[in-house]
């Protein structure tokens, strides 16, 4: 199994929620979380001065899927949350041991 | 005339229950934007109330209550106050309380336009598009309705502010919303209000100082000034629970719908407290909770981008108040009948004064948006907007 972990923009998530969805990706959790790429966030420039803004506002999606579904998850979440423009996020994809289910104690590994 | 310390107390107390409307809007609207820019609405209140105040005593009340110029406007007999003085001239109260009374009139006015460039405004030109707008806009149309103007010589009533504060601040941010644009994702994305229960107080706010708005109208401390009070709270009921209704047909009685509805009372109301009874106030106020849900239903179906709905409830609601002040007014209140009584004249005069305001309000401030945006710019830049008018505009966090 795989842990595939989305950093979008906020304004995107409805769009992918929805992708994934169609899909048949329902479950997933998500957080609302701040960070900055290699630009170091966005410099606004303010009467002459530059003013930078760094630590931006993202939700963080995380989706544990099987491996063989890695690459359409992947593909889907690239297409809902891209505009094409600085800021439009990163996916980690990190392996899983096992997942567990609480209610029911279900485990799978594979 | 000598002075009467009940009107003077009574406006007095009046002139402080309206002033806390203006800070009132900020946090109306200021719950109802994205989290990036609850800061930057309740900031152009209070810098609405701000820079109104000081236009106010310097120029605007002359402009406003002046010796009539052609029916038009005040020529400058007050500028900076002169002449405006602490004894009670031709009325029973003070005209230097008189002019403080009309000045929170003047600058809820200017708070309520910023529904139109909500999350996008240039907060320096906001200032600027202020100061020429209340000059340009607003000053004409109240000495038009209570400064001697034409519309109070052709007869048109309007209490407490209907045209003058409601329609024409409905109309500007309607102007202003066209001129400045859709935000940015608007139609693409959800932009859910990020703070209800901050609306909610700032609707508590509005609700509370509507009756110093209306029943201080009366300048008095009699029975009118009740009638006043009675018919504001019954109006805004009414109208919190027509809305309600409406909206529930559609999907759940939101507490955002209970609101606006009052505030569609309230707006609808103003013009006509003095002349209406409380069950008219009921037809009143109920009328417009539905006219202003529907027309915010019409604003939202044609992807305009008018973001807090001052158009759908102060214009439209003010506009409804003006023709129902021309149907409603009953002669047993204060002498003036309206259509239904058999007065047409009544019902024509109203309509006459509403629909001059709301044709110069919009075509005036289309203007005056345009030509600040092609010289100085309304609208701040896209990575401003993105951010947020909170940090990029004031340096603030929520």
């Amino acid at each position: 199994m795989k842990l595939v972990k989305a950093i979008i923009k906020p304004e995107r998530f409805e769009f992918v929620k929805k992708a994934l969805e169609e899909k048949g990706y329902a479950g997933m959790t998500i957080t609302e979380v701040k960070g900055r790429g290699e630009q170091k966030g966005i410099a606004l420039q303010y009467r002459g001065k530059t003013m930078s803004v760094d630590m931006l506002p993202k939700i963080q999606i995380e989706i544990v899927v099987r491996d063989s579904a890695e690459d359409e998850l992947i593909g889907l979440i690239m297409q809902a949350a891209r505009t094409g423009k600085i800021g439009d996020g990163k996916i980690f994809v990190l392996p899983v041991e096992k997942a567990i289910r609480i209610r029911t104690g279900e485990v799978e590994s594979q | 005339m000598a002075l009467d310390t009940g009107a003077t107390a009574w406006i007095l107390a009046s002139t402080a229950l309206v002033m806390l409307m203006t800070p009132g809007v900020g946090f109306f609207y200021g719950g109802l934007v994205r989290r990036k820019n609850i800061i930057s609405m309740i900031a152009l209140s209070f810098v609405a109330f701000a820079l109104v105040s000081i236009q106010w005593v310097t120029l605007g009340y002359s402009l406003a209550f002046g010796p009539d110029v052609g029916g038009f406007i005040g020529n400058l007999n007050f500028l900076g106050l002169n002449g405006v003085g602490m004894d009670a001239g031709d009325g029973t109260y003070p005209p230097l309380l008189f002019m403080i009374f009309q000045l929170v009139f003047a600058t809820v006015t200017m708070a309520i336009v910023t529904s139109g460039v909500a999350e996008r405004i240039k907060f320096s030109s906001f200032i600027i598009f202020a100061l020429i707008w209340t000059t340009v806009v607003y000053d004409p149309l109240a000495h038009w309705a209570w400064g001697g103007g034409w519309a109070s010589q052709f007869g048109s009533l309007d209490f407490a502010g209907g045209t003058v504060v409601h329609i024409s601040s409905g109309f500007a941010a309607l102007a202003l919303a066209i001129v400045i644009g859709k935000r940015t994702g608007f139609g693409e994305h959800l932009m859910e209000p990020a703070n209800i229960p901050m609306t909610l107080l700032g609707a508590t706010m509005l609700w509370f100082g509507w009756f110093g708005f209306n029943s201080g109208s009366a300048l008095a401390a009699n029975g009118l000034a009740a009638n006043a009070f009675v018919v504001t709270n019954i109006a805004a009921a009414a109208g919190a629970l027509a809305w309600m209704f409406a909206s529930w047909y559609h999907g759940k009685p939101s507490s955002l719908g209970l609101v606006s509805g009052a505030i569609a009372g309230l707006v609808a109301i103003t013009p006509a407290a003095g002349y209406v009874g409380a069950m008219a106030a009921i037809a009143i106020g109920a009328v417009a909770g539905l006219i202003c849900y529907g027309m915010m239903l019409l604003r939202i179906r044609k992807g305009m981008d008018e973001s807090l709905d001052a158009w759908a409830i102060h214009g439209m609601g003010g506009l409804w108040g003006a023709l129902a002040t021309g149907i409603f007014a009953a002669a047993a209140v204060n002498g003036y009948s309206g259509l239904i009584e058999g007065n047409v004249h009544q019902f024509i005069a109203n309509a006459t004064g509403a629909f001059a305001a709301l044709i110069y309000a919009f075509v005036v401030t289309l203007v005056i948006a345009f030509v600040i945006d092609k010289t100085i710019g309304l609208r701040a830049t896209e990575e401003e907007e993105y951010v947020g008018l909170d940090i990029s505009q004031h340096g603030e966090r929520t």
